[in-house]
């Protein structure tokens, strides 16, 4: 298995399905950010068979990693501080998405005003139902259940 | 500063005193003759609209302020590429009060986002017309005495028409109504709205397809236009135009007291031969429609009148 250095302070994002790192890298806004970043591809998991592992050294405040819990709330978030795993955050859908995911619906404002944020407001957690903020257009989550 | 974006914007009590206002303006409308002297409403129109301009701008006048505005996009600086954000801090500096329709759905909410004015939605798109469904509530309410304990029939274009899904939303806050749902086949309410809102909230309710099945047991019907623009193919809005047709014959199955409402244009889904029956009310409700609008404006511009 590779090795990548332990970190001191940030987070580690373990069990991410094999394959969706990259786009959990964009998610987050890591390519905006000047920080250390490893991403590992692939790598062998006893329960998934592979999977993908993100590690990101900055301040734990300086990432949103409530958009994690729409994405895949089965990734495991351990979050590092002086080199030791001090919490592992609960993911829980967000109950407000800005700029994650877009309106699909022709007549929505957003279609002709694209300088507006994109926000979504989740509207059923049961359903995992959200709701343009405009114009009410639904979105489903399509994140894997347990 | 409150602006109103969706009927459902305000509480049950808070629309109970929008009503009784609404009713005081009817019984004593030289009470309020001047009360908004000074104060200028702009009427932002981005698509056409006759009913729903004319009926915001004589509120206005009625109240004894002004208006300006315009009615269709190509009139206004959207045609030149300008945001509705722009539009509404430019409009800001000279109102004091606006309602806005315009085809793009939440547009009016991006303008009360950005405004230093109270914002009314005059209708966007296929979403929300809520001033409709305010005017829909008094009409009953006037009419009826309540907005509780009557079983109303919805009747026509039950899948694409925004007031009778608004009506739904706003009624069912309200005891004991039950719900008959009226509807070709083709045109049945949403799924959104019949599992959603009618049996999430455990209403009253069915669905049936003749007129003359439902008629007995109403105390209000609510009939609706088929709408020409909704459909893709002419053949379909052929089949489904004339499927209602209200006529004095149907109305003998009717209770001397029920009452027909619609929000117009009607096309043919009431035969002109009803208009002079005493249980048409739908002129009625135009007019209705003035005095919660400007029941709305005086809310919204906190005016208060002794």
């Amino acid at each position: 298995m590779l090795n990548v250095g332990q970190l001191n302070e940030g987070v580690v994002l373990d069990h991410i399905e094999a394959g969706k790192s990259m786009s959990i890298y964009k998610y987050l806004k890591l390519d905006r950010m000047d920080c250390c970043v490893a991403i590992i591809k692939n790598a062998h998991s006893n329960k998934m068979g592979k999977k993908d592992i993100i590690k990101v050294e900055c301040p734990i405040d300086q990432l949103d990693l409530n958009v994690l819990g729409f994405i895949d709330h089965r990734i495991t978030v351990n979050i590092i501080q002086d080199g030791t795993i001090v919490a592992k955050k609960e993911l829980n859908l967000p109950k407000k998405l800005v700029n994650i995911i877009h309106c699909k619906n022709p007549r929505c404002i957003t279609s002709t005003e694209q300088e507006l944020d994109q926000v979504f407001f989740l509207a059923d957690e049961e359903k995992e139902i959200y709701r343009c903020q405009y114009c009410e257009e639904k979105y489903r989550s399509s994140r894997k259940k347990n | 500063m409150r602006h109103l974006m969706s009927p459902l914007d305000f509480s049950v009590e808070e629309l109970d005193r929008l009503l009784n206002l609404a009713s005081d303006i009817e019984a004593n409308p030289e009470k309020y003759a001047h009360v908004c002297a000074g104060k200028k409403l702009a009427t932002l129109f981005y698509e056409p609209s006759t009913r729903t301009r004319l009926s915001f701008e004589a509120a206005m006048l009625n109240l004894g302020g002004s208006v300006l505005g315009f009615s269709s996009a190509d009139s206004s600086s959207a045609s030149k590429g300008e945001s509705v954000s722009d539009t509404i801090r430019v409009i800001s500096c000279y109102a004091d009060i606006c309602a806005m329709r315009h085809p793009k759905e939440g547009a009016p909410l991006v303008a009360s986002m950005k405004s230093s004015i109270p914002v009314i939605n005059a209708g966007d798109g296929g979403h929300q017309h809520p001033t409709q469904t305010l005017t829909d509530l008094m009409t009953i309410r006037s009419l009826k005495g309540r907005l509780n304990n009557f079983t109303i029939g919805l009747c026509g274009d039950l899948k694409f028409g925004r007031t009778v899904h608004s009506l739904i939303q706003a009624l069912i806050r309200y005891p004991n109504i039950n719900f008959v749902l009226i509807s070709p086949e083709e045109l049945r309410i949403p799924d959104n709205i019949r599992d959603d809102v009618l049996r999430r909230n455990n209403q009253n309710f069915k669905e049936v397809v003749r007129l003359e099945d439902a008629m007995p047991e109403l105390d209000l019907l609510y009939m609706t236009r088929v709408q020409k623009e909704r459909f893709f193919n002419e053949e379909d809005y052929v089949r489904m135009k004339d499927f209602y047709i209200l006529d004095k014959e149907k109305l003998k199955l009717a209770r001397p007291d029920m009452q027909i409402l619609h929000p117009l244009p009607r096309v043919n889904e009431i035969s002109v031969e009803v208009d002079d029956d005493p249980r048409a009310a739908y002129f009625k409700q135009v007019q209705y429609g003035v005095y919660v609008r400007m029941a709305l404006i005086l809310t919204l511009l906190e005016v208060e009148v002794c």
